[in-house]
């Protein structure tokens, strides 16, 4: 198809989106992350059942913690998608990278590296 | 087990905002079960307080720790080496561990991360619902298994009372009736003359009411 979509997204594949912990998800973050999103199956279409599902939960409660800590909750999604859908893929990567544009970078980014540099 | 629920992240930043350097300690038992103060608990609160932190503009060094137990000398004599060295402790521990890490390092400040709710049972993941008081007189024999002074809410003896509407309590209609249940699991195991036994006033010296309890067992001791 060669599709385009934005050169910032940096993949990380794993196998099911149930492997995908909320630990994974705030490290990121806490390491300057501007936005993270995953891409899961179709609900309801998961090969191990509920992967997605999980994941779903997992993003709702990092974005929970995201709010609580300053760093904003709408920096984290989560979008669903079959596996043939690679245009839906690179529409969805560039809806996140534009949705992060608007919010800007990730406010403790810029602190962190002032703090390494002192 | 004992069951806690992490407290509001706020009341946590709350406690702790004046350190530089804090040290965060799960305990692997209980509250690892429950959800609410294990490793993976740990992780995502020190992860939580370190955006906190930076993003105020605050260097913090947030340490993680998760011991086996922290109401045993034993484990909590693990950080030792490294307890003094922090400006304050942050227990995810029940209020147990809080406790028992607050005597041993007297001279440090010891938060709880935790509320410590009940002794209960995990009824499925994500529900945990009380099933001991520790009375320390249990009458589990002559109740067929089911605790009235946990589970009906007068706690009482000879049930059930007039509040007892079609196997619910009345003070919410989602809570099971503890002696309905007593009395259609005495009949189920055919024990149903059981219930017509007259349960004298308990001894409740067992219970709070006699003040901080102690266990000492000579045979056990060294």
């Amino acid at each position: 198809m060669r599709l385009d979509y934005p050169t910032n997204v940096k993949i990380i594949r794993v196998p099911c989106t149930g492997k995908v912990d909320l630990l994974h998800l705030l490290h990121a973050f806490e390491k300057g992350a501007d936005g993270v999103y995953v891409v899961g199956c179709m609900e309801g279409e998961c090969h191990y059942n509920g992967g997605n599902f999980r994941a779903k939960k997992r993003v709702a409660q990092a974005a929970a913690i995201l709010d609580a800590v300053g760093v904003g909750g709408e920096r984290v999604r989560m979008y669903n998608l079959s596996s043939s859908e690679g245009p839906k893929f690179a529409a969805y990567a560039k809806e996140m990278t534009d949705h992060i544009r608007e919010l800007g970078p990730n406010p403790i980014k810029a602190k962190i590296k002032n703090q390494q540099a002192a | 087990m004992i069951v806690a629920k992490q407290k509001p992240f706020e009341e946590i930043v709350d406690m702790v905002k004046d350190a530089d350097k804090l040290l965060i300690v799960g305990c692997n038992e209980c509250v690892t079960v429950c959800e609410a103060g294990g490793k993976k608990e740990v992780g995502i609160l020190a992860s939580a307080l370190r955006m906190y932190f930076a993003n105020q503009g605050r260097e913090v060094q947030i340490d993680e720790r998760t011991l086996e137990r922290q109401c045993d000398h034993e484990y909590l004599e693990e950080i030792r080496d490294i307890a003094d060295t922090y400006d304050a402790i942050l227990s995810l521990a029940c209020g147990v561990g809080v406790q028992f890490m607050a005597e041993k390092y007297h001279s440090q400040f010891v938060y709880p991360g935790v509320n410590t709710c009940f002794l209960g049972a995990t009824e499925e993941r994500g529900v945990w619902t009380e099933r001991c008081q520790a009375c320390g007189s249990c009458i589990l024999a002559v109740t067929g298994g089911i605790c009235p002074v946990s589970r009906c809410a007068k706690r009482i003896l000879n049930g059930p009372c007039g509040g007892s509407t079609k196997g619910k309590c009345e003070i919410n209609k989602e809570v099971d009736c503890a002696w309905q249940l007593i009395v259609d699991r005495l009949k189920a195991l055919d024990r149903f003359s059981d219930y017509e036994k007259i349960t004298p006033l308990k001894d409740w010296s067992t219970d709070r009411a006699g003040g901080p309890r102690k266990v000492v067992r000579e045979d056990v001791k060294l």
